[in-house]
């Protein structure tokens, strides 16, 4: 997909280590939804890249398979109706695709864990905290039960839930929302992976939670020098946290690049449009730049660049030519036959 | 705008609901203060916005503004006019002048319903608006004010989006020409690029038909946007009140000023420059409000007089706009 990129690694296989090779290599991953209205195409040749210690946010909109990517990298995703029908995943090296479903399961949790945005419905509501994260221990570690309890408890403290011991006793639905997440966080870093997958973690959070929350992501983040794939609709959220940014349209990058570059200039119109469309707190603005129209179906995905019926830079070949990933610049690409002009006007 | 005269005016406005315990016997058991005296002014055509977060009260209160719930206490006055304890024609009267739209674009259409149907309900219970036979023309003419096909009136809620749902309940508030309309959390359920054409549709409309919107929402950025005074929040109470330039530059609630630091900003640069004020702990139930000042068990100002004293919602002198904090005073490091 990516056309005259200078940063495509060499082949073979890249070990997850800091020397700058990636941790989570995907390449060309192909999503789709068998149901009875049609075939959704949900994920249509994704490339990710994620190394050790480094924070990639992919940010879209609802039905921009962001989640859906997320999935098939976990290897979570439902089948039927999901089916994977292409690329790869590559997880220090090895892809994950091919693997057998055993070896899988031992690496989730173990190496790459993931944390849900309702944490409510992805904890267990009939065991105790504690128990459901001794549980880890037990079955990965093969630890005693005491020794897992003991963990437990630890890693409770360790992500600032107060009372630790006391409140490893309680149920899920004891906890506030806050808290619950902070479970979550738990679960994910038990074992100390060396890849953590966000789904939203905050979304469902108050503001003034949020902050906590994601605060102490970025700090467990650091000190366990773990790579982090954040998963989000906020940009606000996004350019607190992330080093890197995936902007994803009707399952495609449409735009990756550092943090600062691209909210400084972006190279596509979908992502300016995303970006004049917040009302943002340090500028009061008039009237909002929205985008018009709507995201397309995932069951009728327009020909051409997908975004061409909503761009208000849209030409004859956006109708006809899908356009590839540009290197649009040091360590940034964008899915725009005119993403030239779209850094000039932005610059 | 010059300041018009109050079209809405609340005094002391209060929802408990009560607790109960036991079975058989059913003995109150204290009470779940939802809305527990909030004073408000909203004057015509202005944009009054109200920020808290979740279990603050801001949608039982947009409740008791649109007559959906009865209040345990307080007032409501409609120009001047006291409209609290009315019921039966008088009630529905003032109903029709203060209309709502609601959060969740799914279940808040009626999906049997085509969107004529929903769109001019209003007409059936509010006959005197428009005779039998102009209703048809009514709906269209308020589908196509909302940006959506006149065509679509046989269509069905499912055949639209989230945004063009939330355009039918928008269209179905303005079907009784209403005054008012309380929107609760009207944007928060969209998608951003959808989100800005419902905001701007909300601003257009204020514009043509002159109405005055009490906007209900946690997301700071889209209440700034949109109003002209904003209230904050916190347990049921408004703790800080002021025009939006003086809540958003120059808050001097300890609540505010959290609140404001912790909303990220979608500027990468502005990462380093932010100061700010990190909560500790959740918000306390609504069943079980701390004594004092409310806010004092997250506050970082906290002192033994908080305890003891309830602050009052008033000017101080180093406040220029009503704070309820007893040490109210603007922030020396700005964020």
């Amino acid at each position: 997909m990516r056309h005259d990129d200078p940063r495509t690694p060499a082949p073979g296989p890249a070990p997850g280590t800091a020397d700058g090779a990636p941790l989570l290599d995907v390449r060309g991953l192909r999503v789709e939804f068998r149901t009875r209205d049609g075939v959704a195409r949900a994920v249509n040749g994704v490339d990710l890249r994620v190394a050790a210690g480094e924070t990639l946010a992919v940010l879209g909109e609802s039905g921009s398979g962001k989640s859906v990517t997320a999935q098939a990298v976990m290897g979570i995703l439902d089948t039927p109706p999901g089916h994977i029908t292409g690329g790869e995943v590559r997880f220090r090296g090895r892809d994950l695709l091919t693997l057998p479903e055993e070896q899988r399961r031992r690496l989730r949790g173990a190496e790459m864990a993931m944390i849900f945005q309702d944490a409510l419905s992805a904890l267990n509501p009939v065991l105790t905290v504690g128990d459901q994260l001794a549980e880890m221990f037990l079955v990965h570690r093969g630890t005693s039960r005491r020794e897992a309890r003991a963990r437990a408890v630890e890693l409770m403290d360790r992500v600032r839930i107060p009372a630790a011991a006391q409140r490893a006793r309680d149920y899920p639905h004891q906890f506030s929302g806050g808290m619950r997440q902070r479970v979550m966080i738990a679960m994910a870093l038990a074992l100390e992976p060396a890849l953590i997958i966000a789904d939203e973690p905050t979304t469902a959070l108050d503001v003034t939670v949020q902050a906590q929350v994601m605060d102490l992501l970025a700090e467990l983040r650091r000190e366990y020098a773990m790579g982090l794939v954040l998963i989000t609709h906020d940009l606000g959220v996004v350019a607190d946290v992330a080093d890197r940014i995936a902007v994803m349209y009707a399952g495609r990058i449409v735009e990756e690049a550092p943090v600062h570059d691209l909210y400084k200039a972006p190279a596509h119109p979908y992502t300016r449009g995303l970006l004049d469309s917040i009302p943002r707190l340090d500028r009061k603005g008039t009237e909002l730049d929205a985008i018009r129209g709507l995201p397309p179906s995932l069951t009728d995905i327009p020909p051409g660049c997908a975004f061409h019926p909503r761009c208000p830079r849209a030409r004859d070949e956006c109708l006809t030519d899908v356009p590839p990933l540009y290197a649009a610049g040091e360590d940034r690409g964008s899915a725009c036959h005119f993403w030239r002009e779209c850094l000039h006007d932005a610059g | 705008m010059t300041p018009a005269e109050p079209i809405l005016e609340v005094t002391g406005l209060t929802k408990h609901y009560p607790l109960t315990r036991g079975v058989v016997r059913r003995r109150a058991a204290g009470a779940v203060r939802a809305v527990d005296g909030v004073d408000l002014t909203l004057r015509a055509g202005e944009t009054l916005g109200i920020v808290g977060e979740s279990g603050c009260g801001k949608s039982t209160l947009a409740r008791l503004l649109v007559h959906l719930e009865r209040p345990t206490a307080g007032r409501v006055r409609h120009r001047g006019e006291d409209v609290t304890g009315l019921s039966g024609r008088a009630l529905k009267a003032v109903r029709r002048n203060v209309q709502m739209v609601f959060q969740d674009p799914y279940t808040s259409l009626n999906p049997r319903m085509t969107v004529g149907d929903i769109v001019g309900e209003p007409f059936e219970i509010h006959p005197e608006v428009a005779p039998k036979g102009e209703r048809g023309r009514k709906v269209r003419e308020l589908l196509d004010v909302v940006g959506l096909n006149p065509e679509h009136v046989n269509r069905y809620p499912h055949q639209f989006s989230g945004g063009q749902r939330q355009r039918i309940g928008i269209a179905r508030a303005l079907a009784l020409r209403p005054e008012i309309v309380v929107a609760d959390e009207p944007v928060s359920a969209l998608d951003v690029s959808v989100q800005a054409q419902v905001i701007n549709l909300l601003a257009r409309l204020q514009r043509e038909f002159g109405l005055a919107y009490v906007f209900i929402a946690h997301d700071l950025s889209v209440v700034r946007h949109i109003s002209d005074r904003v209230g904050v929040m916190y347990l049921g109470r408004i703790v800080e009140t002021g025009t939006d330039e003086q809540i958003y530059e120059h808050p001097t609630h300890p609540y505010t000023q959290a609140l404001l630091s912790a909303v990220p900003v979608p500027d990468p640069t502005a990462r380093a420059r932010r100061d700010r004020i990190i909560l500790t702990g959740d918000v306390p139930s609504p069943a079980d409000i701390p004594t004092g000042c409310r806010f004092r068990t997250r506050c970082f100002k906290a002192r033994p007089r908080c305890t003891e004293e309830s602050p009052l919602l008033q000017l101080h002198p180093t406040a220029p706009h009503p704070s309820a904090c007893h040490y109210a005073e603007e922030r020396t490091t700005r964020t």
